[in-house]
């Protein structure tokens, strides 16, 4: 009877154990074709599709290229770029309408002139085909300081035209992300011209930071809109084992630091807590941390086997993860295009093509199948 | 009992005599482990280990310890080709970090004596300024 009992309980213990590490991530590279559209790139981060299959891509140091005819082209400096650490020019999106306005957006680390540090900024600017002008500052986090790292970030539009773009903790995470009244560790949204909504979660009174979206953020360098429900979707460095994956809604406080799956980068605990009331629980999260960079949902025909699945590049083991969903759960994840280099970003293009991005190597394309 | 007191004695001294010695550099310590947890943890980690193929490590790190000005200006400009390190062959590039040359000193410092190394001589910027130009 005890025995019994025990074999139960043992039972069960493995059960709720294994739980969360039911997506052992498939080892076996599977068969994906590519072909190179861009070599020669030191850290490409953010791409985005013009309306005729051209695209723009950034790089970390500071300059907008142009991809068009086979050919790349030098197209814009942003000024005040801080490239330091891992801040620099990092996101670019086009406006919904783009055809109509030529608005293109940028988020990146920024050191305005006079200034000891930088902070993340998210600027609107115009790209004529030739040339990117205009620049003009919609948002600017402070404090401006010297750290290095966690400056976000990603930019998305949603079916209104509202911007969303996100910037990481900063290093701060005691001081910004719970905190509404400073910048950092938050997703944030505004009207198009860089207005702050009337409806958004925080209210300018109490000194609150009024653009915040959602709060209790890490790092989030990964966003994308979900093809069929309009949700917004984002994953984000957590520390030592605790990457997540959130469905980013309005208001909501994703925890960190308060609570996280992860540790220390020397293995120490941060918290003992990995959930509370009012802080959501990730959708997913990785063990061991992936360093995820950039996200795109594949919806297109090119590749019927993928449909519906997430794609997430990872920095620090160097390939292509595919998770594969059922009901917002994460049922099977395949590592693809291993050994490239550290993959920096992920996006469908308009035709329905996965470009991915890899530091220091280029720009590809996954054949279709 | 006599020797053991003495013996504590030497090292206080000794240990007061670092001190004294260089201020300076236990200062310059500490502000280089705060660059080291912000622009340098991720790849070489905690434990100055490194980490797989791709992450030399630093914790007796032949090429830390023998090769100054090379170290120097890998963390100023950042590092590209293949290096050996402890017998084994790396070849992952180092992007430039966007340090100025005070702060290239105070890493240079925090690594030379952490998880084991040593180094006599302090990294001054003075040094680096040198170091970076040629």
């Amino acid at each position: 009877m005890t025995l019994k009992f025990l074999s139960f309980l043992y039972l069960i213990s493995i059960f709720i154990c294994n739980k969360k590490d039911a997506t052992i991530i498939q080892e076996k590279n599977s068969d994906v074709t590519f072909e190179w559209v861009v070599n020669d790139v030191e850290i490409p981060w953010g791409m985005a599709f013009l309306p005729d299959g051209s695209f723009l891509y950034t790089e970390k140091r500071g300059i907008i290229f142009y991809y068009k005819d086979g050919k790349k082209t030098e197209v814009g400096r942003p000024p005040d770029v801080y490239n330091r650490g891992q801040g620099g020019l990092l996101d670019i999106c086009l406006h919904p309408k783009f055809s109509e306005n030529n608005f293109i957006y940028l988020t990146l680390a920024r050191k305005p002139e006079g200034e000891n540090g930088g902070n993340t900024a998210l600027i609107r600017a115009e790209f004529d085909g030739e040339k990117v002008i205009n620049y003009q500052v919609l948002y600017q986090a402070k404090p401006f300081t010297t750290a290095g790292h966690h400056f976000g970030s990603r930019i998305v539009f949603d079916e209104n035209d509202y911007v969303y773009f996100t910037i990481g903790d900063r290093g701060e995470r005691d001081l910004n992300p719970q905190n509404p009244k400073s910048d950092g560790g938050k997703v944030y949204r505004l009207h198009d011209d860089g207005r702050i909504p009337a409806d958004n979660p925080f209210s300018l009174d109490n000194g609150n930071k009024s653009a915040v979206f959602s709060y209790g953020h890490r790092n989030p360098q990964g966003m994308t809109i979900h093809p069929e429900t309009g949700e917004i979707w984002a994953h984000e460095h957590g520390p030592k084992g605790g990457d997540e994956i959130n469905i980013v809604k309005k208001g909501n406080n994703y925890g960190w630091p308060v609570i996280t799956y992860g540790l220390e980068y020397s293995g120490l605990k941060i918290t003992d807590q990995t959930s509370k009331p009012g802080m959501e629980q990730p959708l997913y999260y990785w063990i061991p941390s992936i360093a995820p960079s950039g996200m795109t949902f594949v919806n297109s025909d090119k590749y019927p086997e993928w449909k519906g699945n997430l794609l997430v590049g990872s920095l620090v083991f160097e390939y292509l993860e595919r998770l594969e969903l059922k009901d917002n759960k994460v049922v099977k994840r395949t590592k693809l295009l291993e050994n490239l280099g550290r993959v920096r970003n992920v996006i469908q293009s308009k035709d329905g093509y996965i470009y991915v991005s890899i530091e220091n190597k280029g720009i590809l394309r996954i054949k279709s199948f | 009992m006599m020797h053991w007191t003495f013996g504590f004695l030497v090292f206080i001294l000794f240990s007061w005599g670092i001190n004294q010695q260089n201020p300076e550099l236990t200062e310059s310590i500490q502000r280089g482990e705060g660059i080291y947890e912000d622009f340098c943890i991720t790849c070489h980690r905690a434990n100055g280990k490194g980490f797989g193929k791709m992450y030399p490590p630093l914790a007796g790190s032949d090429f830390l310890l023998n090769k100054r000005e090379e170290s120097i200006r890998a963390v100023k400009y950042g590092l590209s080709g293949e290096i050996t390190v402890n017998d084994k062959t790396y070849n992952k590039k180092m992007e430039p970090l966007g340090l100025s040359d005070k702060e290239v000193a105070d890493v240079m410092n925090f690594i030379l004596n952490s998880w084991g190394n040593t180094s006599e001589k302090m990294v001054t910027v003075e040094e680096v300024e040198k170091k970076v130009k040629n």
